[in-house]
């Protein structure tokens, strides 16, 4: 029997078969946003005595349901929120935090440890207005902290933590725990929600 | 002189595209890697708020998702209010306790405490069905919460 050479295959249409399928994936992709803001809600149980905080110590921010904001009895504009949630945590009021940059005004907040910021809001509060909000609060927390950490440890907050969740990094995580915790010693997130 | 004799004058060469298949083939490679599918199909509108101080969600599979947003335009017969969906299908908000229980035994006992819930809420939405939302996860102890945005500035947005 006669031997036959293998056809070659054209291979022509491959470049065809492989763009139908780049441009199959190309539409479906959708790149999954995975990041937000983290936040930790109060337990359930309530406990029946009633802390007693003055009211110096409180800053509350009302939002209203036309998404207006009131800040201390004031209306105020939302770019204006961190800067005087900023001056209210570092004001230490009672000199105990030798750390503060505040002006130690007396009928502002003590120290940073009991400071608290007390957000409510309506019903007809719209969420983006909410997450604003929020996000200014957090803001001001994390520039105080990074401020903290610049002058303890010279370098920024957000790096520490970073530094703390990567698996490469060089340093001691045991040290650098510590120092995160000292920071958030410092100055504790006190955000509380009123329902 | 036959040496230096003058090419045959074709005007210009073809191209050679034969490595335009693997070029294609690793852009495809890519695409298919990074894909993500969707693990529901929406069933309402979902734009998000934007916001700067985030931190990322790592862990995927420890995440349970929450939507809430009004139904979107093939939907509409369920009214234009911000509605909770929750897996596949519209729920209400006494659902979601039920719907917290069924994610968590779905997970291993020991990675349990570790679940954080994401709220993926349009940014319309009012707070008055986030906050019920809330207080259903407040009940079931489910107390890690993440309000998924987009990053970026908020100001100068609406």
């Amino acid at each position: 029997m006669a031997k036959r050479a293998s056809p070659e295959v054209n291979a022509g249409s491959m470049a065809d078969i492989a763009f139908l399928l780049l441009i199959f994936f190309l539409v479906t992709t959708t790149i999954e946003t995975d990041s937000g803001i983290n936040r930790k809600l109060p337990p359930m149980e309530e406990s029946d005595e009633d802390v007693i905080i003055k009211q110096k110590n409180i800053f509350t921010v009302l939002l209203n349901g036309k998404d207006q904001l009131l800040v201390e009895d004031e209306i105020m504009e939302l770019k204006d929120l961190r800067q005087a949630a900023k001056e209210f945590l570092d004001n230490g009021g009672d000199g105990s935090c030798d750390y503060c940059a505040g002006t130690k005004d007396p009928a502002s907040s003590d120290n940073p440890d009991k400071a608290i910021i007390s957000l409510k809001n309506e019903r007809e509060t719209t969420y983006k207005t909410y997450i604003a909000v929020q996000n200014e609060l957090v803001a001001a927390y994390s520039e105080l902290r990074d401020k903290r950490a610049q002058s303890l440890y010279g370098k920024p907050f957000k790096e520490m933590e970073a530094n703390y969740n990567d698996v490469n990094w060089p340093g001691n995580k045991e040290k650098l725990k510590e120092q995160i915790e000292q920071i958030k010693l410092d100055y504790p997130q006190k955000l509380s929600e009123v329902q | 002189m036959s040496k230096f004799k003058k090419k045959k004058d074709g005007g210009v060469p073809a191209v050679n595209t034969a490595a335009l298949p693997d070029i294609v083939f690793m852009l495809l490679f890519f695409f298919m890697v990074a894909t993500v599918m969707r693990q529901n199909t929406l069933m309402i509108e979902n734009n998000l708020p934007f916001a700067d101080q985030v931190e990322k969600l790592d862990k995927k599979d420890l995440v349970m998702y929450i939507y809430a947003g009004k139904p979107s335009q093939n939907y509409k017969q369920f009214g234009t209010e911000a509605k909770i969906q929750l897996n596949d299908k519209f729920a209400d908000v006494n659902e979601i306790a039920a719907f917290i229980s069924a994610e968590r035994a779905s997970k291993r006992e020991e990675l349990v405490p570790f679940l954080t819930t994401a709220l993926k809420v349009d940014k319309d939405a009012n707070m008055g069905l986030i906050g019920d939302i809330k207080q259903e996860l407040r009940k079931v102890n489910a107390l890690k919460i993440n309000y998924t945005t987009k990053k970026g500035s908020v100001f100068g947005r609406d």
